[in-house]
């Protein structure tokens, strides 16, 4: 049977299932084969904060969601166009999404009447044509798989299990993607247990044919490769990017990297990432608690180490006396805040932007602390450079503000040239820097106003640093009224000159006369550059300014603001860049704030964009 | 269990000094500022007088601290030093030792500092065993903050904040440290120098985390806590000086002796009353905890009699020295980590 090949230009899949179905294993697979096939991509893999939730329940539903194209791309799409459903559960928790006449690929074994009813069918959706308007194509993935199975000598459940491999297979099929790789991986991954590896390979090869000779299908598609910039790529998370990231930042310092960390969703993944990178002759330190892991850092920064430490919300609160400790005793730092959905333990595998005003301002007395937020996953790895670059610089502690949904996510990344990253090598103190051979621990750059860096083991600059106030120049301890203000003015003028030393912000603005400009911070900037080109392509006139540098902002922030009638920022917050704006800029920033835990979407934003411009 | 074991470099890798150092050479130029007649200033000048006979290279010294009385310290001794956060002085130090193995660490603390804020961190250093010198002053009182009873004020103390009497009972500091893993652990006094640093000389050559306990005088807030161990007319019949491979004998005339009970337990008996081989023998290096933490509660009731000296001592290898293996280790076996390679790593793909 020969079937029709159709031409698409993009499209959306979202796998669906039970935290234990391999859902994210699944969405990992199609990308990689996506990756190499030469697609762009985005993805977005949303998943319960429970290791393995109550099967087949609504809040055991884990996906993943993969955006590819023949073109650059650059979010993880809005709406599903083919919907991967396991169960009950994952049809229900998904469909809302799925626009009508989307196809729907449900597993029918799990649609059994115990598995409707746990989630509120009263009747089955596959049969009673509640879903009229899609294209289901009921499969029974666990049979087949199973039955296709029938020859291994593995258990009826290790079969079982093996039913995402049967879907891979089949969704890989439909979309033509290469599959050496895959089975590649298989073996690897299982080369313990080479049965399973067998198993899940057929399983595999199962769908596949499956999708070849079923009816069911008719139609299998083709997504050219995108036209992507020259060079070499892999697919990148945001977390592992960030770790990478690191590792550069401390080779191009060339430091010793310290990290000191406690496990923390979402953050976790770059201290496993960085632990298996010894070869750096990187120490990983997993601490009793917050406070130790930034203590630790804070500690090895002492001794000449770029300190690090990873966390979300919940322990950038606790690290927060630390950090001031780092503020005033001037000493590079490197805090990692993987943002999540707050207050308190909120709901630690959604994203937030909502920690930005913690970031600025959540600490005791004056404590100016620069902020760097990535713009995507692949930028996480430029921005933790940056983060490294201010905080050795400057000799102070720099806020990494990355969130849920960038470490995460994924997308190609064009790797860059070792030779193109920037020297981070700063030099520490050798030698006595006041009169009669004295060593005076806080006499500043003039340019930097940055204090040596004098580390243990350095002959005659022995001296003493701590959290009460410094005299200005020697260091000892001051309770004097006026230097306490001079030193206040000294930390906040060095964070301020930093303005100097960072990349103006840029307007992306086609014609040049649109009057509304929408800017954002952080991970939105995918969403709404895809929102921008939909209302260009639509006609309607709309500059685009993105912020990586939150504290302190380019130099012409004021100077862009201030140049159009109208100013948008959509915030995954109820506006805490904009509070900022306003005071600073006197700017009536028009706010746009979601706060559901996922990230906007772009059609979305499109309307508010069309919205605002109207109201002009 | 299988326990990875390191060679055991303990401060062989901190340089040694080149010429001959004085107590003066590690006095800092900085005004001491605690109460006159605080325990604090003995304690410096024993630690002053100590430094020197190490032989180590002043550079490759830092004094780390906390918050409280004690954690001034590190102002007064001219090596490096940080004052940080109240309690975290044993993180900041694991950082730092676990990342400079030639320098010769030390935490100077109290015991609000170290065992009220700073609990969680003192009791995962001990059971890691990073390469530090733990110096605890415990004057049984708060004295920064003026005059609260502290984690190991005895029941009962009226304070400003306990008016009625403290409630809650207190830490043994030495059966805390035993029991969170510590493979070094001592006690000793602020005012006898020559104990205080021949127990100092036992704990900087230990390998990993010694924990020294220093009873220490706040003649403000908790004068005369310790006097029963420094007044001459008692002090011989409680004080109990333990010294390995001896048998543990006090008072004036070693009238006083401890064996063990049938429970597992010590207890103190007159020494004419048992044979001499039921006196039992100190032993520091013993690997099971039981007996120096029995011998750690016999000052039950309170200075009734007290132990002072070294409790345990054992070999395990420090936490900075596995991890640093771990590093070596990896380099060894596939060699320096190249960025390029880093990046290039995984599955990649070309586009012309």
């Amino acid at each position: 049977m020969t079937k029709q090949v159709q031409q698409l230009d993009r499209v959306i899949i979202r796998f669906a299932g039970d935290s234990g179905d391999g859902m994210q294993l699944t969405g990992d697979r199609f990308t990689a084969e996506t990756a190499e096939f030469g697609n762009d991509l985005s993805t977005l893999p949303n998943f319960p904060a429970e290791i393995r939730a109550p099967a087949g329940t609504l809040p055991g539903v884990s996906s993943f969601q993969l955006h590819f194209a023949d073109h650059d791309i650059l979010t993880p799409g809005d709406a599903p166009n083919v919907l991967v459903a396991m169960n009950p559960a994952a049809l229900k928790a998904n469909l809302a999404d799925v626009p009508r006449g989307a196809d729907i690929i449900a597993n029918t074994d799990e649609f059994t009447k115990r598995n409707l009813t746990k989630v509120g069918y009263s009747g089955n959706p596959l049969e009673d044509g509640s879903l009229g308007e899609w294209r289901v194509h009921a499969v029974p993935l666990t049979t087949m798989t199973v039955k296709a199975l029938e020859g291994f000598d593995i258990s009826k459940k290790d079969a079982e299990r093996a039913k995402n491999m049967f879907a891979l297979g089949l969704l890989s099929w439909l979309y033509h993607r290469p599959t050496e790789a895959t089975l590649k991986f298989l073996e690897a991954k299982f080369a313990k247990k080479p049965d399973i590896a067998k198993a899940n390979i057929a399983a595999f090869n199962a769908g596949w044919n499956f999708g070849e000779t079923t009816e069911s299908f008719s139609v299998s598609y083709e997504i050219k490769p995108a036209r992507l910039a020259p060079g070499t790529y892999r697919n990148i998370s945001g977390n592992m990017a960030l770790a990478y990231g690191l590792i550069a930042a401390a080779e191009l310092a060339e430091l010793p990297l310290f990290l000191g960390s406690y496990p923390i969703t979402p953050a976790s993944d770059i201290l496993h990432e960085l632990s298996k990178h010894k070869r750096f002759g990187i120490r990983t330190f997993q601490a009793e608690d917050e406070i130790a892991g930034v203590g630790a850092a804070l500690g090895a920064a002492f001794g000449g180490a770029l300190g690090v430490t990873t966390t979300s919300g919940p322990g950038v609160a606790l690290k927060a006396e630390t950090v001031g400790l780092a503020v005033t005793t001037e000493l590079p730092l490197i805090v990692v805040d993987v943002q999540r959905a707050g207050p308190s333990t909120g709901m630690p595998t959604k994203t937030e932007q909502t920690d930005l005003l913690m970031a600025m301002y959540g600490r005791n007395g004056e404590s100016p602390v620069p902020v760097v937020a990535p713009m995507s996953p692949s930028d996480c790895f430029h921005a933790a450079i940056e983060a490294a670059r201010i905080a050795v610089k400057y000799r102070t502690p720099v806020m990494l503000l990355s969130d849920g949904y960038l470490a995460n996510g994924s997308e190609p990344w064009r790797l860059p040239e070792v030779a193109e990253l920037p020297d981070l090598r700063v030099a520490f103190a050798t030698e006595a820097n006041g009169e009669d051979g004295t060593f005076l621990p806080f006499k500043r750059d003039v340019e930097t106003l940055a204090r040596p860096w004098a580390v243990p083991g350095t002959k005659g600059l022995e001296h003493r640093i701590g959290g009460i106030e410094k005299a200005d120049g020697t260091g000892n301890i001051s309770y004097d009224p006026n230097n306490h203000d001079l030193m206040v003015r000294l930390r906040q003028a060095k964070i301020d000159g930093i303005a100097q030393d960072i990349p103006p912000l840029e307007v992306d603005d086609e014609g040049g006369d649109a009057r509304v400009l929408v800017l954002g911070w952080g991970s939105t900037y995918g969403p709404i550059a895809a929102a921008v080109r939909r209302v260009r392509k639509a006609g309607g006139k709309v500059a685009q300014a993105h912020l990586r540098h939150l504290n302190p902002l380019p130099a012409n922030t004021g100077e862009v603001l201030r140049s159009y009638d109208k100013v948008l920022l959509p915030e995954i917050n109820l506006g805490q860049l904009a509070l900022l704006l306003r005071a600073r800029f006197l700017v009536d920033v028009i706010s746009y704030n979601r706060v559901r835990g996922l990230p906007f979407k772009a059609e979305e934003l499109a309307g508010v964009i069309q919205d605002v411009i109207s109201s002009e | 269990m299988s326990e990875i074991v390191s060679e055991g470099r303990g401060l062989s890798l901190v340089p040694r000094a080149e010429g001959k150092q004085t107590l003066k050479d590690f006095k800092s130029d900085q005004e001491v500022r605690w109460c006159p007649g605080c325990g604090d200033y003995a304690i410096l000048a024993a630690v002053q007088g100590f430094l020197p006979e190490l032989g180590l290279k002043r550079e490759n010294i830092v004094f780390v601290s906390g918050i409280g009385c004690s954690s001034r310290f590190p102002y007064y001794l001219n090596t490096y030093g940080f004052h940080s956060i109240h309690g975290r002085a044993p993180a900041i130090a694991t950082g730092l030792a676990a990342s400079r193995p030639d320098l010769s660490v030390w935490v100077v603390t109290g015991d609000g500092d170290a065992l009220s804020i700073g609990g969680n961190h003192l009791i995962h250093a001990l059971r890691r065993n990073v390469n530090l010198n733990i110096l605890l002053f415990n004057n049984r009182i708060y004295g920064l903050t003026k005059g609260q009873y502290s984690p190991t004020s005895e029941v009962g103390k009226i304070t400003k904040s306990t008016p009625m009497g403290s409630l809650d009972r207190p830490f043994n500091p030495i059966s805390l440290a035993i029991g969170a893993e510590a493979t070094f652990v001592a006690r000793t006094l602020d005012s006898d120098r020559k104990h205080l640093q021949g127990v100092l000389r036992e704990a900087v050559a230990h390998q990993g985390t010694s924990l020294v306990e220093i009873y220490q005088n706040c003649n403000i807030f908790n004068d005369n806590a310790f006097e029963p161990l420094k007044d001459p007319g008692i002090r011989d019949d409680i004080t109990v000086k333990l010294e390995h491979g001896k048998p543990i004998v006090f008072g004036a005339n070693g009238e006083k002796a401890v064996r063990l009970t049938r429970t597992g337990g010590v207890e103190v008996v007159p020494t004419d009353s048992v044979p001499a081989e039921e006196i039992l023998v100190h032993d520091t290096h013993a690997t099971d905890p039981s007996l120096a933490f029995a011998l750690s509660r016999l000052d039950e009731p309170a200075f009734e009699h007290v132990p002072i000296g070294i409790f345990r001592h054992i070999q395990r290898s420090s936490y900075d020295e596995l991890m640093s293996d771990q590093l070596d280790n990896a380099i060894a076996k596939n060699g320096r980590g190249t960025l390029h390679d880093l990046l290039n790593s995984g599955d990649t793909w070309r586009i012309n």
